[in-house]
């Protein structure tokens, strides 16, 4: 087996918050950064619209360019990830450090995109996540913690903590930091197999 | 190929969906408490979503395991001019080479760069060859694969890791999504297109509203389209959050395939049609989710905001802030701020700057006879710039062949070459900030047509008349 992706296990670290809703992929990483042929660099084109101005000077009103907010942890309204396909909106939020997405719903391709990449989409409620946005409005340095193996995020200010979940098997690929290609590529025989079945 | 006439097509779960026969015939295995092995027939694969994947066989020293299951088309970073001259911007022509590279190295039968006529927008050239045949598993690293579900395939969009999967084994992992049908009752009216239904459904769902679910859709109005029209349904599943959109293979998709240079022929067809027609969602089959809409209600649509759930008909206003739930307050404002609009305001008569028509969504040779047929006669306005981009070679080739191209011209429209162009804008074909376009694509995401660019997606006969008024314009009035 090959270790590709770092392991993940639990994280406590300050949030980025962005309350806004249906986050696209185009939004994430927009097309025109798309023509590169690796995965690395992705990470300074992060919301690259929202980010910087047309002279590539940064945009003082956005959450990534206030001093006041940072960590590993991006807290985003609902519908987060829709839209395009493209690994490289993970690539690009794994690249510029954070390890986990908050949000109270995720696109689908974006969030097998995401655990492909060994970064965390945690599900939370309406509600609790109102209460994250709420408790960072009050103070930046409000922190969450994130325990994968009891599958928990916790508010540190609040006290408040929700169970979040995730496919078992998934789980243990990012506990052990190993992926599917590794598993599709133990199951070569069944593949064949199937083949000659169907035909 | 694994379209198996013998496996037992409801899986022994009785009254079985059309999802549920397609996906039972594919699973080579179950992950314990984890997601299925699913087979794949048929991959496609373009240049900007796979040089990573290619990458990542070449560290595991892999090769691809089924080469001729995999079409490769050049597409997405590709000029709509001087195809033959090499590409200007270095970084997209890097990537095209690395694309050609990577086809030569793994030894790619089905490669189709620049020029080549098969090439094309990677979902048209898949139907339009033969490639997409009912019953079929397919995936491309683009989320519009839900376009060939036309057919009556499961096909749906992946990102990079799974396009290294496929290659690697032919096979991905994936968790069984929940179903859902729609059904659309009823005609559609007079000068309302398959883009307006399309609209219409993503408006009243929106765009999470399918997240989770693989939707089939049903109901008059869809087996009365075309292959074409149901097409343009299927590919704008996504746009609501769907896995994907199937619709179940009928006597128009047989007529279709028939003939097709990757079509099965002789023999080899008339078992493939037997099994074709046991592709169905049987009676009393169970759906997680059903809807029902009447196909008589909808009217030519366009969007107001940045995406494609923020949809109404060509006359209606755009909704007041009060009527939007207050967590979405900030941004449905944040939207109608980028897109220079009030709430409550009436959008019909606007000026308009640009005109784009094609893309995965309507860049078929219907929607170019629909677009040519009411310009006829008419003039572009001249504060319009129009791009109309075929979406393959063999779109392009029709077009000149039906008279079209005449027409077009005579009305004093150009025709660009095939690609993606400004529904994505990856290449030059970017509308300038501030400017609004009226747009056959499939998205209205802020800068998705070119960085401040406003898009208001509409079908190509809305397109039409935007583009020969200057303005949105009711193409029934
Ligand atoms: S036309 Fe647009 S949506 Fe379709 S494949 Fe190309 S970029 Fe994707």
């Amino acid at each position: 087996m090959i270790l590709k992706m770092e392991k993940f296990i639990t994280l406590t670290s300050t949030v980025v918050p962005l309350p806004i809703e249906n986050v696209d992929t185009d939004q994430i990483i927009p097309a025109r950064f798309l023509k590169a042929t690796d995965k690395n660099g992705f990470g300074n084109n992060l919301f690259a619209d929202w980010r910087y101005n047309k002279d590539g000077s940064p945009k003082a009103d956005f959450v990534l360019n206030n001093t006041q907010y940072s960590g590993s942890i991006l807290v985003a309204g609902k519908n987060f990830g829709s839209g395009s396909s493209r690994e490289h909106a993970a690539w690009a939020i794994d690249g510029y450090g954070f390890k986990v997405v908050v949000s109270s719903f995720f696109a689908d391709i974006f969030q097998n995109n995401a655990l492909n990449n060994g970064v965390l989409p945690v599900v939370v409620s309406v509600e609790f996540l109102a209460e994250i946005f709420a408790s960072v409005n009050a103070d930046p340095t409000t922190t969450l913690t994130v325990e994968l193996e009891n599958q928990t995020v916790t508010n540190n200010t609040t006290g408040k903590l929700e169970i979040f979940a995730i496919n078992p098997y998934k789980k243990e690929c990012l506990l052990n930091g190993l992926d599917d290609i590794d598993y599709l590529l133990s199951k070569k025989d069944l593949i064949e197999e199937f083949e000659k079945k169907a035909h | 190929m694994s379209n198996n006439a013998q496996t037992p097509p409801s899986g022994g779960r009785g009254a079985a969906t059309l999802f549920d026969k397609i996906w039972d015939a594919h699973v080579v295995s179950t992950v314990e408490n984890g997601p299925t092995q699913l087979y794949i027939d048929r991959h496609f694969c373009h240049e900007v979503t796979s040089p990573q994947a290619f990458n990542g066989l070449r560290t595991r020293g892999l090769k691809v395991f089924r080469p001729e299951q995999t079409t490769m088309t050049a597409d997405h970073n590709t000029p709509t001019i001087d195809q033959d001259q090499p590409v200007k911007d270095p970084v997209s022509r890097h990537q095209l080479d690395t694309f050609a590279k990577n086809a030569t190295e793994f030894n790619m039968p089905l490669f189709y760069p620049l020029g080549h006529t098969n090439n094309g927008v990677v979902h048209i050239i898949g139907p339009e060859n033969g490639f997409t045949q009912p019953g079929m598993t397919i995936v491309c690293g683009d989320s519009h694969t839900s376009t060939h579900g036309a057919f009556g395939t499961i096909a749906f969009g992946i990102g990079t890791s799974e396009v290294e999967m496929v290659l690697a084994t032919q096979c991905i992992l994936q968790t069984r999504p929940k179903t859902m049908r729609i059904i659309f009752n009823g005609k559609l009216g007079e000068g309302v297109t398959a883009k307006d239904l399309a609209l219409y459904m993503i408006s009243k769902l929106t765009t999470g509203g399918a997240t989770g679910f693989f939707v089939e859709y049903a109901g008059e109005a869809i087996r009365n389209m075309s292959m074409e029209e149901r097409m343009t349904v299927c590919n704008l599943s996504i746009e609501m959050g769907a896995r994907g959109g199937m619709i179940a293979p009928d006597e128009t998709t047989f007529a279709y395939v028939k003939g097709r240079e990757f079509a099965p022929k002789g023999e080899e067809w008339n078992k493939k049609l037997a099994y074709w027609k046991t592709l169905k969602t049987d009676e009393g089959a169970k759906f997680d989710k059903e809807l029902v809409f009447d196909a008589a209600e909808i009217q030519p649509m366009i969007t107001y905001g940045t995406n494609p759930g923020m949809g109404i008909g060509i006359k209606e206003a755009i909704p007041t802030l009060n009527s939007i739930d207050e967590a979405g307050r900030i941004s449905f404002q944040k939207s109608l701020d980028y897109m220079g609009f009030q709430a409550g305001e009436k959008l019909e008569g606007k000026e308009i700057d640009y005109v784009f028509i094609g893309s995965c969504t309507n860049g078929r040779i219907e929607d170019f006879r629909v677009f040519a047929n009411y310009v006829k006669g008419k003039k572009k306005a001249d504060n319009v710039t129009a791009w109309l981009v075929p979406g393959s070679w063999k779109v392009e080739k029709q077009i000149r062949e039906e008279g079209l191209y005449d027409i077009l011209t005579e009305a004093g429209f150009k025709l660009r070459q095939p690609g993606c162009s400004a529904c994505l804008a990856m290449n030059d074909d970017k509308v300038p900030a501030g400017k609004y376009a009226v747009s056959t694509s499939n998205r209205n995401f802020e800068g998705r047509q070119g960085p401040g660019a406003r898009t208001i997606l509409a079908g190509p006969l809305v397109a039409a008349a935007a583009a020969v008024t200057g303005k949105i314009t009711d193409p029934r009035a």
